[in-house]
């Protein structure tokens, strides 16, 4: 039993996870080392907070482009629910089907609501060799924006730039 | 430990580049990030008019770009060639107040309306030029963590009360006694 609100900490190795983002595709977490990588619960597809949440990340892409790291949405929602939102809204990154079982993923990152049935609004920043460098949970009302995670992941290429400098 | 949220706060000070109506030295900066495509934003703008009114010199209004609903808008683009013409503001209210006509030709109409050269206005708009502007603005937004528009930003705070004229003159009255 996991409880809501109890999100895994900083520097904690990420719990590695499969999960299909189209009917006929899936993304493993760990293939993406190397890479950072933006991990953005959301409760659900559809909702209007949610909606304005991604749009903002869509319209960020050539940041995390620049930056080389790799943006996830992940809900309890289905393949063919994700695909259609995605067209619908122009959400230009990846959407995680957390769906079977369901909300296994959003249980493994602490962020389950088990009374909702969904995750919370939480997001993660996981480093080059996916450990857990920066999270956030928000109320589930409120649209946290997307300075956070970018802040996170510039914080991120400052160090890499840093080392490789040293 | 895990972080809490925290209401956020304006990361990038109004500066000589922003768009900016009234006395600089205000007691009180109202920041608008707003989309000339939404229509909550085209909704607010009469009691936002109303708000700059009856604050009057005690409030400096500030407006940025947060394009949302279209990822290359041309609205936003037409207001800072506008503004590069002196017409920022003039083109900003025709903009809000006709929201259902800002397709690229809609726009250049708009300009010579307001006595601009539209011609030039027309030029601007196909080469892109002030696209970075609205990106800088978009980003500073991002930063500050807007979400959506319209959001406001009240000395720096960002006000998260509900759109009616009287609370946000409540919120504009306390900032500005703060600053007393």
């Amino acid at each position: 039993m996991s409880h809501p609100n109890t999100l895994l900490p900083v520097g904690t190795p990420a719990p590695d996870f499969t999960l299909r983002t189209t009917p006929d595709q899936t993304i493993t977490l760990s293939e993406l080392r190397g890479q950072p990588v933006a991990l953005i619960f959301y409760p659900a597809d559809w909702s209007p907070v949610c909606t304005d949440e991604l749009a903002i990340f869509s319209q960020l892409q050539p940041e995390f482009e620049r930056m080389n790291a790799q943006v996830l949405g992940i809900s309890v929602d289905g393949v063919w629910c994700h695909t259609a939102f995605a067209d619908a809204r122009g959400v230009n990154f990846p959407l995680l089907a957390d769906f079977e079982p369901k909300g296994a993923v959003a249980r493994a990152f602490g962020v389950y609501r088990d009374q909702e049935g969904t995750s919370a609004r939480a997001s993660f920043v996981i480093d080059t060799d996916g450990v857990i460098a920066w999270n956030e949970l928000s109320p589930v009302g409120i649209n946290p924006g997307a300075g956070g995670v970018l802040q996170a992941l510039e914080a991120l290429a400052g160090a890499r730039a840093a080392e490789k400098a040293g | 430990m895990s972080r809490s949220y925290n209401p956020p706060t304006l990361t990038v000070p109004v500066g000589p580049d922003d768009w900016t109506e009234g006395p600089p030295d205000a007691p009180v900066t109202f920041v608008e990030y707003g989309d000339f495509e939404c229509p909550h934003c085209g909704a607010m703008e009469p009691v936002l008019k109303e708000l700059r009114r009856l604050a009057g010199p005690g409030m400096r209004f500030v407006f940025r770009h947060f394009p949302l609903t279209s990822s290359h808008p041309f609205a936003e683009v037409a207001a800072e060639a506008a503004g590069a013409q002196g017409a920022f503001w003039p083109m900003h209210d025709a903009l809000l107040a006709n929201q259902d006509a800002l397709a690229l030709p809609d726009l250049v109409d708009r300009a010579a309306a307001l006595g601009l050269n539209a011609r030039q206005v027309a030029d601007d708009l196909t080469a892109h030029v002030y696209e970075p502007n609205v990106r800088d603005d978009f980003m500073s937004g991002v930063r500050s963590s807007v979400s959506g528009t319209p959001t406001f930003f009240i000395s720096g705070g960002r006000y998260d009360g509900d759109y009616a004229l009287d609370s946000l003159v409540r919120a504009v009255q306390k900032a500005g006694r703060a600053a007393r």
